[in-house]
This record gives C-alpha cells, structure tokens and sequence, in this order.
C-alpha cells in the first residue's frame, strides 16, 4: 500500500494521532481530536480553552510531560505528545 | 526584521523597546526602526499582528493593511522576539522575559507598551462549561487551525467585534445561529445613523452586514444560562421579558474589550478610569515609557495605529512630526468614544451571576463568596479570587463591573513564571 502522504503535522492527543495543518495551535488539534475536556478545575468541573489568546490559562495541558502549558499558544509540532485532563 | 537573539545570547540593549507587535507596536516599531534607532519588539504569540491580525503569517487571509504593516516590519533592521513575555522589571530600562526555553534581560532607553485588550467576560451559570468561548477567542483559535465547518453557534455579548467574527466563523463554514447583542436597538440605530460621518466605517459595517446576510442580528438580547452535561449543549437567551432556550454546539460571548494593562502598572505608570494615563505625545507618567494602543483607552484599529506612530516617533524627540498626527488621531478616537457610548452594557448583566456561579474561573470562587467584600483587595486575601494563573485577568475586570471594585494590585511576576526567570529578575517580596 502506498504510504498516505498528508499535509501539515500529525502529533497525539491523550494517544490518538491527530494531523493538524501546518501553524496550528495545540488548542486546535486538542479540540479536532473530538476532546471536549481540557483539564479539570480545583474543585473538579471540566474546562476548556476559552480566550484562545493566552490569558485566561483554562486551556493548560501537558506537552512532552511537561505540565500547564497553555495549549492556545503553542505550535502544532511533529510527534508532540499531548495529555488533558491532569 | 531579525532575531533579536542568537543561540546562547540571553541580553539584548535597545535603544527602543516595543512591547506587543499587534497593529499600535508594529507601527511604533516600524517608525523607530526609520529613525535609524535600534529597535526591538517582544510579542507573546507565536506571529505578529496581534489578536486582530492573527494568523497574517500563516493560514487566514488578511487585510490588505494587515498585509501591507507585517510586510514594512519584516523590511524593517527591527529586532523580533516572539513567544516571550514580560513578568518583570527588576531596575528602570530593564525588562526580564521568558519564552518556553529561555529567560531573556531586555535593556531599553525608551519604551513603548503597546499590549493590546483583551475580551470581557461575564459571569452567567454556564459559563464555564466546554463550549462556551469568548467571541474573540472563538475566532482566535479558528484562526490557529480549529475547524467550525458544521458547527451550530451562537454569538453573544456586545460590541462590533461579534459582527467580525459572527461573519468570520460563518465563512468558515460554521452555522451561526444568531447574533444577541445586549444593547438596546434604539441605541444601535443612533449608531447607525452617525456613520454617515465616518463613511469608511459605515462601509465596513455594510460590507459585514451583507457577509451576513441570513443570520439575525438582535439587538436587547443576552444570554441568561448556559447548560449541558460536561460541555454546552445550549444557551438561554433574554429580551428581560421572554427567555428563548437555543440548542448550540459553541457560543461565542464577550462583552467588550478591557484593556492590557498590567505590565505598565508594574512599572509605575498611572492610570485613568481603568486604562494607562498618557500626554498628547504617548509618553504615560513615567519618563521614558510611552504606551499606545488599547491601553490608552479602547479604540480600536486605525486610533492604535495612529498611537503607535505618534509615540514611536515622540519617543526619539521627533515631536514635530507626531504633532502632524493629532487631528487624525482625534477623529479616530471620537468614534471609539461613539462605540463605547453606543455598546456600554446594561445594568441586567450585573444580575446574571448566581450565588453559586464562579466568578474566579481558576479558583472556582463563587459569587456569593466574593460579594460579602468590601474591596478587591479583601475578596482576593480572603477568597483567593484573582490569585491564579490568570491574575484576576478574566475576573478582574468582571469584579470591577459586578461589584465596583478598583481591581488594581498588580506585583511581579506578572505572568506565572518559571523559578529561573524569577532569580534573572530577583523577584523579592
């Protein structure tokens, strides 16, 4: 079988290969790989990205193990690992 | 435009320093830049162009202006520093920043902030739920790669800044529902009819009205409740006599813009009715510092393209030529005085929070909680309001409305930082 040649960059989601066009913001491929739960708050509720610029730090996941990083502000990058809801 | 650093380099010196590359810094930047004045700009995001011309570098078409500015910066000697922000000021003319990987020291003999505005947020129950965006922050991540083709939205709050990206989501193939605009028609037509006297806007606005054909803007609308389970499944909207439940996937609400003024007031700058005092040349209270844009007051595009230049060009003592801006300046700022006038919000809103509702999204400190306080100050040592990652950057502004509050108090770090930037800075209580 041919190898599927696709544009931009593929990283995973809680496991699940996402791919993402080219500049796209981790916030973006968390919520198009279906995740509606960025994290949870101090008192448990679920959260999501909500400024989508960087203030409002409700959109924090980790990356590459490192935690509370605010997804909306990062670059889509090739083989990144993404974990929600620590 | 170049790197302001190379690997290994963690100072720079600067003879101008801009703080944001939004339209005001981009502006600022450019005209320091053809002075002959070694100039740097720090930005926050990934791009430039700032939370308006987002996504100019990458994927979104953009403005022709947007273009044609992006393009006079990367021709420009200017400096670039992006994904770095500033949390601190250990001396005057010294600012420390950090990007993901690295803590910078930033040495500056003038400096101009030209941080931006972000959107106001409400409290309503519901409004933390998955789903519920800001209007601008909707926009924002479609602009970063989110896709809406499909989506069911509604668009919610105040300001001209829902008709942008009402049309903006709908090219993207979202379904937007409608438009709810708390203000009353009556004031929207007064508008309306005053636009006669800025015909490039009433031609903005005719131009976004007919991108929008089919989707209804009501006017003396806003939304009371948002539900669902674990994310929203629907909004309830008002006119204050009847309340209309709209199934969504999304809804997009921001009340306006408040404007980014925490790093000036870390560095001593006053303030004027909640935004950063300044002369006719930009230049705040504190020698040196200029500032233009949002923070000065919000007006919008054209008035902050206009600050910037002024306060670029005062900054390095052309007074002169920034004197030939003035009156364009004042003309930009009396319609930014029109549309605050135009979509001042309603006393309603300050009754849509519930005892239980949060008003502190990172502390989850509820209404009830907060309003037994006398003053910001108190509800945040005694509640923790404002004191996580955001600062009091979603609520503070929220308190001020709700209750009155001066929500003030601004030390350093002013963004979470990471323990090596705080010994770069010398952080100290």
């Amino acid at each position: 079988m041919a190898p599927r040649i696709t544009e931009g960059v593929t990283l995973r989601v809680n496991g699940a290969a996402v791919t993402m066009p080219t500049g796209a913001s981790v916030a973006a491929a968390v919520l198009a790989a279906g995740v509606t739960r960025f994290r949870r708050s101090v008192l448990g509720e679920p959260r999501a990205a909500l400024c989508g610029m960087g203030i409002c730090f409700e959109c924090r996941v980790t990356i590459g193990g490192r935690a509370h990083e605010r997804s909306c502000q990062i670059v889509c990058a090739e083989g990144m690992d993404v974990r929600t809801d620590d | 435009m170049i790197e302001m650093f190379k690997p290994g380099e963690t100072t720079a010196s600067l003879e101008v320093l801009v703080i944001g590359a939004g339209p005001a810094g981009i502006a600022a930047a450019c005209i320091a830049d053809e002075s002959g004045a070694i100039t740097g700009i720090v930005d926050e995001n990934p791009g430039i162009g700032g939370q308006i011309w987002r996504g100019t570098s990458q994927n979104a078409p953009s403005s022709q202006a947007a273009q044609k500015r992006s393009q006079d910066l990367s021709k420009s000697k200017a400096q670039l520093l992006l994904g770095a922000r500033v949390i601190a000021q250990p001396d005057a003319g010294i600012l420390i920043a950090e990007t993901a990987e690295q803590t910078y020291t930033l040495e500056c003999k003038r400096l101009i902030l030209a941080t931006g505005a972000r959107e106001g947020f409400l409290p309503f129950p519901g409004w933390t739920l998955p789903g519920v965006f800001g209007a601008g922050g909707l926009q924002a991540l479609v602009k970063s790669g989110l896709s809406v083709r499909g989506k069911r939205i509604v668009v919610a709050g105040s300001g001209p800044l829902l008709l942008a990206v009402a049309a903006y989501l709908k090219k993207s193939g979202a379904q937007v529902l409608q438009i709810a605009e708390q203000t009353p028609l009556k004031k929207l037509r007064a508008f309306t009819n005053r636009l006669v006297r800025h015909p490039a806007k009433a031609w903005q606005a005719l131009q976004l009205k007919l991108s929008l054909w089919g989707v209804p803007y009501r006017a003396g609308i806003w939304p009371v409740r948002a539900g669902g389970s674990e994310k929203l499944e629907w909004v309830e909207l008002t006119d204050g006599k009847e309340t209309e439940r709209v199934e969504c996937d999304y809804l997009a609400c921001g009340f306006n813009l408040a404007p980014n003024t925490e790093l000036a007031q870390l560095l001593g700058c006053e303030l004027e009715n909640g935004c950063v005092r300044v002369d006719e040349f930009q230049e705040t209270t504190q020698p040196g510092v200029y500032c233009a844009g949002e923070p000065v007051g919000i007006g919008g595009l054209e008035t902050a393209l206009i600050e910037g230049e002024i306060a670029g060009a005062a900054c390095l003592g052309h007074r002169d030529y920034a004197r030939t801006l003035f009156s364009k300046r004042a003309k930009a700022r009396r319609f930014a005085a029109l549309l605050e006038t135009t979509f001042a919000l309603r006393d309603e809103l300050r009754e849509l929070a519930r005892p239980d509702t949060f008003v502190c999204r990172c502390e989850d400190v509820t209404y009830e909680r907060m309003a037994g306080h006398g003053s910001w100050r108190s509800a945040k040592l005694q509640t923790r309001c404002g004191m996580g990652p955001c600062q009091g950057r979603v609520c503070g502004p929220a308190a001020e409305f709700l209750f009155g509050w001066k929500v003030d108090s601004v030390r350093p770090p002013i963004f979470p930082a990471r323990v090596e930037s705080l010994t770069v800075a010398g952080v100290r209580e």
